[in-house]
């Protein structure tokens, strides 16, 4: 009889005594929050009712999870594989080289399939934003290993530099979108400015801080931005100065078609499909070029990079810049499919939504930001009756990730530099976030 | 001049309860170096079980007020701690060890949790509470202005006292203080010379959550209205003190949060109530460019 396994269980007795502590911790926990509730009565005042079955089967879930747990593992922390085993990776390694060309076809097809669901194209539209955002958040925190948690902010500058720009002097979609570009990277490189010498969390609290700084702006700055109001009627796009109207000179009876709203969609859809890709290319052309090489650098060893003669400033400054832009280009795209925006499409909860994408694709690979975002959207649109607890689920999963699979479910990274043979090696050995 | 120190009264007010937030922070950070980011949710949340209490205990016949608040006081406290207990347990102890962002990233999760979690429960409207402590003694009376010292403001700036007073001594002269100062030294060398390293941690977080708890009912009892949101803000308030007053330092947290609450007070007072928080996060960020290290921190060498 193995001992070895066995002393990892608990005997029976053993389980049971675990099981009544978090039992009782599950009580004290839950007692007051759960048990009672406060809700205002009629005269204003609040009266207290009690709700003692869920309190009783928290409690008791935490009873039984807690005896099954002791039974069948014992004490020792429950680990599941922090990275897949090797030959799945081979497989996984072989298959993803695919699975990217794959995940694009049927990106180009899914207007084509789905011509008649609105409902689908919709959703398409706002995964490929989180994708776009995914992306770009990803040069910051993946590549150059600065955490930013304030980078709904840049998107927020995008967004309102669209829509103020064309609400006030008429300018077109086309125009607005170098410009916001140039503005939300011009905003981000003033909050990289201050920040140059922080490390890790320090910088975390200061982008957090400087998102909300700008969200507060533009919640009370009531005479620019219209406050709570936000800013409405912003134009939609036009196929390159075609409206999609239906009338003459509109996008479908210039190219010959019968007018019908679909053809905005599918175009919103191809836009930000290109604008995602353009993302997704700049960056690997940019991990080939010594700025990239240099954030990557930045992300190992910050003090051996300053050593070898980079200069971290540059490197930081363009890292917030370059991700600020994207941020800003797939905030116009959202004023203009949006029509309308105000502060409360740029919380904190944006922030960290954007954030648990990258987190969850393993921070630095591409495709598994991609397959997460999909992931976590197409996840809130199928529990969409859940509303209330989508957020709870969501924040369980990112402490869940981080303590079962700290690196993201494409566990594996691509080296930009390599020796002789080219291969795809373990995200555990790729620094995160010490700068 | 009046209305001056009326403002520096409700500065210090203000200030005292982001001192005791401050601190949770300030210890945590401290010993194991990372930014619990679910602290100001733990703030909440002692703020909430100190409501419900204190309607329970009305409901079930306790209606002596200063009676009523001592056993509020000892439950949230109890409560709240186990809280931090918890969290510490389940969201951080598994990533000791872990890369360097992993502990903050689950912290942001905790966060999440703990506010949807209360407003699952509870619900999201605004809980308000009448005022239990009223009156107040007017320090200065002109016929332009009143200065007012409420015993609420009273009663919330002499609790913090005593509680920093405790505090103080339970660092300086106790044994989990003093395992508690050598892991914040060296967790490895203090685990080497016998210091339980997991247990002090996990009593930092649980001291941390009681006195968070402790500003949850002061905030309670001084503005009488709670939601499940006023732990965010606070809780990058009570940062921001932390970081002014020196990280890791335990007068510097108590002076930070004093300074927050008096930049805010006044800023509000004197410049426009509607970016009061912007005030407080421009400090924030100031702080770190031109004093990274705070008022009384020590500064932190970096070792390759």
């Amino acid at each position: 009889m193995p001992r070895a396994v066995d002393s990892m269980r608990l005997p029976l007795a053993a389980a049971l005594k675990d099981a009544v502590f978090a039992a009782l911790i599950a009580f004290g926990l839950f007692f007051f929050l759960i048990g009672l509730r406060t809700e205002q009565g009629p005269t204003g005042a609040l009266q207290i009712t009690t709700r003692l079955p869920a309190l009783a089967m928290l409690v008791g879930a935490a009873f039984a999870g807690s005896f099954l747990r002791a039974l069948l593992f014992g004490r020792e922390p429950i680990r599941l594989g922090r990275t897949l085993p090797p030959a799945l990776t081979r497989i996984a390694e072989r298959a993803g080289r695919y699975a990217g060309l794959a995940l694009l076809a049927f990106a180009l097809l899914v207007p084509v399939l789905f011509y008649h669901d609105r409902y689908l194209l919709d959703l398409g539209i706002m995964v490929l934003t989180y994708v776009m955002l995914g992306w770009g958040l990803n040069i910051v925190v993946g590549l150059a290993g600065l955490l930013d948690l304030g980078y709904v902010a840049f998107y927020a500058v995008g967004a309102y530099s669209y829509a103020l720009l064309a609400t006030t002097f008429g300018l077109s979609f086309w125009i607005c979108l170098p410009l916001a570009g140039i503005l939300a990277s011009f905003w981000g490189v003033i909050l990289g400015f201050p920040v140059l010498r922080l490390r890790g969390d320090y910088l975390a609290i200061v982008t957090l801080a400087f998102g909300e700084i700008i969200r507060l702006i533009l919640l009370n700055w009531q005479s620019f931005t219209g406050g709570p109001n936000g800013v409405s009627s912003i134009p939609r796009p036009s196929f390159f100065g075609l409206p999609f109207v239906d009338e003459a000179g509109g996008f479908a009876s210039t190219f010959g078609f019968a007018y019908s709203p679909t053809h905005r969609v599918v175009f919103l859809f191809y836009l930000i499909l290109a604008l995602a890709l353009v993302t997704n290319w700049v960056t690997i052309r940019l991990r080939r070029l010594p700025i990239g090489r240099a954030w990557e650098a930045l992300r190992e060893d910050e003090i051996a990079c300053r050593s070898l003669g980079i200069n971290t400033t540059t490197t930081k400054l363009t890292a917030f810049a370059m991700g600020a832009m994207f941020g800003g280009f797939a905030g116009s795209f959202f004023a203009t499919r949006q029509g309308f925006i105000s502060p409360e499409s740029f919380t904190f909860g944006e922030s960290a939504l954007v954030l648990a994408i990258v987190v969850l694709g393993g921070m630095g690979s591409q495709l598994g930001v991609a397959v997460a975002a999909f992931a976590m959207l197409g996840g809130f649109e199928l529990f969409r009756e859940l509303d209330q607890y989508r957020m709870l689920v969501f924040g369980f999963a990112m402490v869940a990730i981080m303590i079962w699979r700290p690196r993201g479910l494409i566990a594996t990274r691509e080296p930009s530099v390599y020796l002789g043979e080219r291969k795809a090696v373990a995200g555990t050995l790729v620094q995160q976030g010490r700068a | 001049m009046e209305y001056f120190l009326q403002q520096l009264i409700n500065g210090v007010t203000l200030g005292s309860i982001y001192g005791l937030i401050a601190i949770g922070y300030t210890m945590v950070y401290g010993i194991i170096g990372m930014i619990n980011f679910a602290h100001g949710d733990i703030f909440m949340v002692g703020g909430f079980i100190a409501l419900i209490a204190f309607l329970a205990l009305v409901a079930i016949g306790v209606t002596a007020i200063p009676l009523a608040l001592f056993l509020v006081l000892l439950i949230a406290m109890a409560l709240t701690a186990l809280y931090g207990w918890t969290v510490e347990r389940f969201a951080y102890r598994p990533l000791r060890g872990s890369f360097r962002l992993a502990p903050l990233i689950s912290a942001i999760g905790m966060s999440i949790i703990l506010q949807n979690y209360v407003q699952i429960a509870q619900g999201a409207r605004v809980k308000p509470l009448p005022p239990l402590i009223t009156g107040g003694h007017t320090l200065i009376a002109s016929e332009s202005f009143n200065v007012q010292l409420s015993n609420v403001q009273i009663i919330v700036v002499v609790t913090t006292l005593a509680l920093m007073a405790a505090f103080s001594f339970l660092v300086a002269r106790t044994r989990l203080g003093r395992d508690m100062r050598a892991c914040e030294q060296d967790l490895k060398m203090a685990s080497l010379l016998g210091v339980d390293v997991d247990r002090t941690i996990s009593l930092t977080f649980v001291i941390g959550a009681a006195l968070a708890s402790v500003a949850g009912i002061m905030y309670l009892l001084y503005y009488g209205v709670i939601d499940f949101y006023i732990g965010f803000v606070a809780g990058v308030k009570a940062f921001t003190a932390a970081v002014l007053g020196g990280i890791g330092s335990l007068p510097g947290a108590m002076l930070g949060g004093l300074l927050i609450g008096l930049i805010e007070t006044f800023w509000s007072a004197y410049f426009s109530i509607e970016y009061k928080d912007v005030a407080a996060f421009s400090v924030l960020i100031l702080v770190l460019i031109f004093l990274p290290t705070g008022i009384l921190g020590r500064p932190e060498v970096e070792k390759v």
